[in-house]
């Protein structure tokens, strides 16, 4: 059970494992649905993180003036989360600043999770196709709530004028695509860097020492961070989009 | 899949995973490209440094899809395996 969950736990062995492995596996109308090493991840990576907000929101309710250490930090936080919303969607993100900053700390702790040794969940297609459609219906709640249906249909023709609908098969196509281009992005990147890490550590498990260290900063971190910006800055730019510039 | 045994279809498999990273090339080019216009951006303004930062970065994972479709596209016929 433990060889899905932690990535390096085959070392010695030499052979190559990055697959999910199930755990155990139960029926749910009449389908076989299977617990598998990626729910434990996310259960740490969730537990963590909840903890770790827990203990956030007590030190909150005692906030002092002047900040301690761990109060400092969380504004830090926060202020950055706040601010490239801000940014981004400006007046318009108003509301979109505690989603976007769960799903920021949320991909970016997967993302990092690769560093603990842990397999990342969004290493797994399950994980990051839920974040892709939630944005895809993000989208479009936020089109039918700040534009008339006619706007929307022309919208939707827009090379063409809106009598002429010879377009919309392809934009609704191309509306299709973002979810499943945004979640494809995330998990290819982290899955490329998981298989990396284990062919490191399957094949060259005699000599894998330290040296290891630089490919886990660029692939866990640097990577991870970057495919977590880019999801949550597309994230705002279609939803911003969608919303128009009405006010 | 009767006519052909499971060898020359793994081995098919593989041939097709090396060629499907081929896509590789593409990305590279293009992001190459936008790193030196943001290089040349910088040099011009070197006061937007973060702006354009965030725009080139945003920009070549954007661009970086495709390659990771042929990765995938490896993936798949690698460890998958849909045709045996």
């Amino acid at each position: 059970m433990l060889q899905g969950i932690l990535l390096t736990a085959d070392q010695a062995g030499g052979n190559v494992d990055f697959m999910i492995h199930g755990i155990f596996s139960y029926q749910l109308f009449g389908q076989q649905v299977w617990i598998t090493t990626s729910h434990v991840c996310l259960l740490i990576v969730i537990l963590v993180l909840t903890i770790f907000f827990i203990v956030g929101g007590q030190v909150f309710k005692h906030a002092s003036e002047i900040p301690g250490a761990f109060q400092n930090v969380l504004e830090l936080i926060v202020e950055f989360l706040d601010g490239i919303v801000d940014k981004t969607m400006g007046k318009k993100g108003l509301g979109f600043r505690n989603y976007i900053g769960t799903l920021f700390i949320f991909i970016l702790f997967s993302n990092l999770s690769g560093l603990f040794g842990l397999r990342p969940p969004t290493a797994d297609y399950g994980v990051t196709l839920p974040l892709g459609v939630t944005t895809f219906f993000l989208i479009h709640i936020n089109e039918f709530r700040f534009n008339s249906v006619l706007d929307v249909w022309k919208d939707k023709c827009s090379p063409l004028p809106a009598w002429l609908p010879l377009w919309l098969p392809i934009n609704l196509i191309g509306d299709f695509a973002v979810p499943i281009s945004l979640s494809l992005r995330l998990f290819a990147n982290v899955l490329s860097g998981t298989v990396m890490m284990a062919l490191v550590y399957g094949l060259l498990s005699k000599i894998a020492y330290g040296w290891p260290a630089v490919l886990h900063a660029y692939f866990d971190i640097f990577s991870g961070a970057i495919q977590t910006y880019v999801f949550c800055m597309l994230t705002m730019t279609y939803i911003s989009n969608a919303i128009g510039d009405k006010e | 899949m009767g006519e052909f045994n499971q060898a020359f279809i793994f081995g098919c498999s593989a041939i097709g995973a090396g060629l499907a990273v081929i896509a590789g090339i593409g990305p590279g080019v293009g992001q190459g490209i936008a790193a030196g216009y943001g290089a040349s951006a910088v040099g011009r303004n070197p006061g937007a440094k973060g702006d354009i930062m965030s725009t080139m970065l945003l920009g070549q994972a954007v661009a970086e899809t495709t390659g990771l479709y042929g990765l995938l596209v490896a993936m798949l016929l690698l460890f998958v395996k849909p045709f045996t």
